[in-house]
Formats: structure tokens, C-alpha cells, sequence
């Protein structure tokens, strides 16, 4: 789960990262008021969930209140595109107003997950600004990481490593410091999968703050913070995922026509891949996972149908643990009570089998039914065609 | 021959008492398998279909000399499931449970390397020596014993992968799912060592997915050192960047993960790979010369 900018600043101000003096608003007089607040001059910043704001003219300057105000009326309830929302933008519901500050220099700090060591590592570049993927791709020898042993936390002799490698002066190392562990106890205290700081500044008055924060939170751990859980912002999100999560299922949308159905992650995904092959276009890809139920495979069809783009289903089910009867059953419920008009096809198999295409058959439904993967992607391919 | 798991294993179900823990068990114990005890804190002293049920994984060791652990316990408590099953001494702890947090599976880890147990998973079908011993969610009846050795990250793709075998008439020497999480015990290369060294194993299907690095480990460790024809596949080839596709482990970030790079690292290595996943058990044909 992501969260936005001035979200994540509250966080970390919590846990001792230094932050500049800044207020939400989501009306042009919160603007004002803010502005006014800070004394007049001040950062207007686009809240959304997506990077390279700042490119995109999400981000503007101002010298007073009516200025915060009048550069505010260009963002607020705009769509902004920046190279990580798509062609279609995301519709700005709030700015953050904050204090202008005097940047010295910028560093980006970060804190991931790195899964071939099964641990937490620190990343840290003197190019602060830039998206870290693009400093590792040009810059590989500007990456500086320390590995964090979970029994210990991250240690100050790390962070002094790591300041004085960026080349920071004595007097700032301290400060560094306390910043990096502050970063990397709101990582570990809030269960995140991404905090990351981008820029990191030094002021002219040398001071350090984070001018940027993105935090992303583990799903899986969500049962344990109801207050980050508070911070969901649904505006951020695909309906039909939103929608979707609330019957747990897992669903995600793409740009092709065919809708799918599958149990399981991976072959939901091998499913996307063999309709691509046959020369078809996947719509989604969605896990109705194991324990599938009738209500579960109803809830599934209408999430995807709600989708116009859909030309045509298929459903691609090995019945391990699920049995086939049982989807069978659910499938055609659920067509019957939506009255389906697009081609559907069934693909089966595992337990139960026989007895789940006896009933795909006798329901009189125009089901199209396939023995294999390969013959269930080929037919519905051909029927959107 | 088999790898991790056969006739003589004896199982312990942590979670016994919960719907999955029973559901599962049950069916284990009907496949053959020596269940031979469960645990569920404070429902030490009953039993469930004539298995002994005990409070605490340490005295269900002591009591009927498991050693493998099953956990099916819900995501909140299954860190400190594995933990207990690896302080009482079991060899190979196998997690089923999905949904644990990352920051647990990181201090499980820790907790490991000064311990001697083995972990799978959490967040996978389990192991099964078809035949023999089959410990986890997978169906049974789908495996025939055989000389395939099978390992993936995936439940459901792999059921698809051993039933294209079995109906190719190849059996499965084992069948090892190391689960779809970012922290998980067994890598690839863990188990496709096993295989190597496992006379009963003539070949390895190895199903990937996007996401992380391990497909790449895997590919450099065959290259030097696997001396049996490895088929793989690799699931997620057109999942867009950016998305968490249904396991937590799935996702393409910055860039990295994609399948593209994955096949490339794993045709490189020699591994034969299977371009459709419904052509698995017919790639494993021609890597044997069958075809």
C-alpha cells in the first residue's frame, strides 16, 4: 500500500526525521491560509501516488499567498501527468504547502528490501534528485549500501560509513546519522517495503531534512497497523482492484479484451501469457484463489465484465484442492443471474472433473469447453476475433 | 529415490485444529503419509483422526520423534510457529500459511542461521514424494512416482506442469514448491542440488516467475555445476511493471525482475526453456530424447 508525500512526512517527523514546516490543503483557501502561515512564501506540491511531480509541473513556487494561490488553481483538481501515471494522469485531490527552504545539496537515502539477502539494505547516492534506478544504471559507482542484521538494527558506524562516503562535512555526520536510523526505525517499526527519501537536503544553515518521502507498506502486515491502514487513499487506486479486494480476490487490469479467471498466482499469470501467444490480449489477470466459493466466482465475473473493454472469458481452473463440481456450479450461477453476453470458455481440470463438465453441459448455456490450457486460450482468442 | 521427503518421514501439523490444518492432515494421512502428531497451544492431550495432539512443538518431538513440521497456522502467528519448530530440533520445517509479513520472515531468517533446521516456504504447495509421502496442499492424485525432479515458486502452474508429465507418462521423483514470497527458506538452488545429487532424479522442470533475482542465481548455478537436463518456464511475461501480481514475491520494480531477463539468464545456462506453459511436460520429452 502506497501513501502520499505529506502522509509519509507525518510518519517520520514521529520518528525524529527532520521535515520542513508544511500543511495539507484541498481548497484553494486552505492554500491561502497555509501560505499565509508560513509567511507567504512557500512550495505548492501535487499529492499523488506517483513519482516525477516535480517534471510534470506538480510542483511550484510561489513568493505570497495570492501567488500559492493562483499557481495552486493550476494543479488542484487537475489531471497531472508525469512518466509514472500513464497517458490518462491522476486527478490532484490535495497539495501539501510547505516552507521554501535554501538547498545546498541534494542526496537521496533509501531503505528496501533486498530479497537475495533475505534483509533490509540502506542505499545511499550523492545524486539526490534522480530516480536511484537511473543513478544505477548510468552511475553504478555512486550506490552506496549497507545491509542491516535484523538482530541489531542499523548501526551508527554504518551511517557514519555512508555520510562520510557522500563526502559530507564533519559537522553534518551526527546529523546524518540520526537521520538514517530515525528513517530506518519508521521502516521497521511500520512494517514498510520502500521508505525513501528523494531529495535528502542539506540547507544553506546546515541543516539536513527530508525534502521528499515515499512509503510503501507491506500488505501482509497491514493487520497490525489500522492507523497506516487509516491512510489508504482509494482516489489512488484502479476501482475494479479496490472492488475486488474487498472479496479477496486478486485482481489487476491491463489493456487487452480478454477477461481471465484463473486459481492460483501463477498460473493466472502463465494464463495471460498463453492468450498473448495465441494472439490474443489478456484484460486482467485475477486469482479467485483456492477456497474459491459460488459467491467468490459471482463476484469474480462482475469485476470482470464491469470492464467494457471484455470481448470474451476464460476461465482456467486446475481443481486441486477446488473441485470442479463445486466452480462448475458457481460459473453457471453466476452467467445466468448476469446473463453473460460474451463468449465464455471453460478450461477444467483435477478433481471432480467429469462431474463439473456434465454440468457446464447441461446448463444449456453456450459455455465453450476445452480439455488443455493451449485448447482454452486458442478457442477464446478465436471467439473475440 | 526422492529428495527432503519419503516413506520413513515422520510429520507433525502445526495448526491441527484449524479448518486448513484438519483439511489437509486428513488428507496427507489418506495419501500415506506418517502423521505423526499436531500441534495446537492448549489443546495438548486430544486428538484429531487418532493423532496425537500436544501444546508445544517440543514435547511432540519428544513424544512421537517427528521430524518435519507442517504449518498451517494463521500469518500473525507462523514466524513464531517456524521458530518453535526449529528450537525443538525439526530438520525440515515446511510453511504453508500465505500472507506473512516480510519483517517476520527477515527476523525468522536471522533466527535460522544459528539453528540447524531446514525451512520451505511459507507461502507454498509443500513437498510431495509421489507414492511416498506427500506434505502439503497439493493433490495427490495427479503425481505418479517417477524420475522428474520438479520445483517451482508457483501452486496451481505446478499441479498444471506434474499433470502434463504424468499424462506424458513421466512420473516425479519429488515435487519441491519453495513458495511465491519475497523471504522464503529453500531457493532453487537449494533444491536443485538435492536433485543433482538424488539418484532417483533424471531431469528438473524448474518453474519461475517475475520478481527478484533467484531465477538468475538458479541459472548461474546450473551452468557450473548441474549435470542433469533442467527444463524451465518462466510465468508472468506479460505482466505489466509495477504490479503486485498476486504473490507477494511477483512484482517487477525499478526496472529489474522482468521474465525476459530471467529466460535469457536461463537459455544461457543451457536450460531448455518451454515457450508456452502448456508445452512443459512436451519440452521435458525432448530434453530426454523422448520426441
Amino acid at each position: 500500500m502506497n501513501i502520499h508525500e505529506y502522509q509519509g512526512k507525518e510518519i517520520l517527523k514521529r520518528y525524529g526525521v527532520p521535515v520542513p514546516v508544511g500543511k495539507v490543503a484541498s481548497t484553494l483557501q486552505e492554500v491561502k491560509a497555509a501560505a499565509a502561515e508560513l509567511g507567504g512564501r512557500c512550495v505548492v506540491k501535487a499529492q499523488i501516488h506517483a513519482g516525477g511531480r516535480g517534471k510534470a509541473g506538480g510542483v511550484k513556487l510561489a513568493s505570497n499567498p495570492e501567488e500559492a494561490v493562483a499557481k495552486a488553481s493550476e494543479i488542484l483538481g487537475k489531471n497531472l501527468v508525469t512518466h509514472q501515471t500513464g497517458p490518462e494522469g491522476r486527478q490532484v485531490w490535495h497539495l501539501l504547502v510547505e516552507q521554501s527552504v535554501n538547498i545546498e545539496r541534494e542526496i537521496y537515502l533509501g531503505m528496501v528490501l533486498d530479497r537475495a539477502q533475505s534483509r533490509v539494505t540502506v542505499i545511499c547516492s550523492s545524486e539526490g534528485g534522480v530516480e536511484i534506478e537511473e543513478v544505477a544504471a548510468k552511475h553504478p559507482e555512486k550506490i552506496l549500501k549497507e545491509t542491516i542484521d535484523p538482530a541489531v538494527g542499523l548501526q551508527p558506524f554504518q551511517c557514519r560509513r555512508l555520510a562520510f562516503a557522500l563526502g559530507l562535512a564533519s559537522q553534518l555526520i551526527g546529523k546524518m546519522v540520526v537521520m538514517m536510523q530515525s528513517l530506518y526505525h519508521a521502516f521497521d517499526d511500520c512494517d514498510c517495503s520502500i521508505a525513501e527519501i528523494n531529495p535528502l537536503i542539506v540547507t544553506k544553515e546546515g541543516q539536513v531534512m527530508a525534502l521528499d518521502a515515499k512509503m510503501s507498506f507491506d500488505d501482509n502486515a497491514l493487520f497490525r497497523h489500522q492507523d497506516i491502514l487509516a491512510l489508504r487513499d482509494l482516489n489512488e487506486e484502479d476501482p475494479r482492484e479496490v472492488e475486488a479486494s474487498k472479496y479477496e480476490l486478486s485482481y489487476i487490469s491491463l489493456d487487452g479484451n480478454i477477461g481471465c479467471m484463473v486459481n492460483g498466482a501463477g498460473l493466472a499469470m502463465a494464463t495471460m501469457d498463453i492468450i498473448k501467444l495465441c494472439g490474443g490480449e489478456p484484460a486482467n489477470f485475477l486469482d479467485v484463489g483456492g477456497g474459491a466459493t459460488k459467491e467468490r466466482v459471482a463476484h469474480a465475473f462482475k469485476i470482470i465484465l464491469s470492464d467494457t473493454r471484455v470481448r470474451g472469458v476464460l476461465i482456467n481452473i486446475f481443481g486441486g484442492i477446488m473441485r470442479c463440481d463445486v466452480l462448475a456450479q458457481g460459473v453457471v450461477d453466476a452467467a445466468r443471474e448476469l446473463s453473460i453476453k460474451v463468449p465464455l470458455v471453460v478450461r477444467m481440470q483435477g478433481t471432480n472433473v467429469e462431474l463439473g463438465r456434465k454440468i457446464l453441459a447441461d446448463s444449456s448455456l453456450p459455455i465453450i469447453s476445452a480439455e488443455t490450457m493451449a485448447e482454452g486460450a486458442e478457442k477464446i482468442v478465436q471467439a473475440v476475433k | 529415490m526422492s529428495i527432503l521427503v519419503g516413506k520413513q518421514t515422520r510429520v507433525l501439523t502445526q495448526g491441527i485444529t484449524g479448518a486448513t490444518g484438519q483439511f489437509h492432515t486428513k488428507a496427507c494421512k489418506e495419501y500415506g503419509t506418517l502423521m505423526v502428531s499436531g500441534v495446537t497451544p492448549g489443546k495438548g492431550g486430544t486428538s484429531f483422526e487418532g493423532i496425537p495432539i500436544f501444546d508445544t512443538v517440543a514435547r511432540a518431538v519428544s513424544e512421537t520423534a517427528a521430524n518435519v513440521s507442517v504449518i498451517y497456522v494463521p500469518p500473525p502467528f507462523a514466524a513464531d510457529a517456524i521458530m518453535e519448530a526449529a528450537d525443538a530440533g525439526i530438520a525440515l520445517i515446511i510453511c504453508i500459511t500465505e500472507g506473512v509479513p516480510v519483517r517476520d520472515m527477515i527476523r525468522v531468517k536471522r533466527y535460522l542461521e544459528s539453528r540447524s533446521s531446514q525451512l520451505l516456504g511459507p507461502n507454498c504447495p509443500g513437498v510431495i514424494t509421489p507414492g511416498e509421502c506427500k506434505i502439503g496442499i497439493m493433490p495427490g492424485h495427479i503425481h505418479r512416482p517417477g524420475t522428474i525432479g520438479v520445483v517451482s515458486r508457483s501452486g496451481t502452474l505446478t499441479y498444471e506442469a506434474v499433470d502434463q508429465l504424468t499424462r506424458l507418462g513421466m512420473g516425479q521423483s519429488s515435487c519441491v514448491g519453495i513458495g511465491g514470497d519475497p523471504v522464503h527458506g529453500f531457493e532453487f538452488v537449494d533444491v536443485l542440488d538435492l536433485f543433482n545429487r538424488d539418484s532417483g532424479t533424471e531431469a528438473v522442470v524448474m518453474i519461475g516467475e517475475i520478481g527478484g533475482s533467484a531465477e538468475e542465481e538458479a541459472a548461474n548455478w546450473i551452468r557450473s555445476h548441474m549435470k542433469k537436463p533442467v527444463v524451465g518456464f518462466i510465468a508472468g511475461q506479460t505482466a505489466p511493471p509495477g504490479k503486485r501480481m498476486g504473490h507477494a514475491g511477483a512484482i517487477i520494480s525499478g526496472g529489474r525482475g522482468t521474465a525476459r531477463e530471467k529466460i535469457e539468464a536461463m537459455k544461457s545456462a543451457g536450460i531448455r526453456m518451454a515457450s508456452s506453459p502448456a508445452l512443459i511436460g512436451k519440452t521435458m520429452q525432448e530434453a530426454l530424447g523422448k520426441l
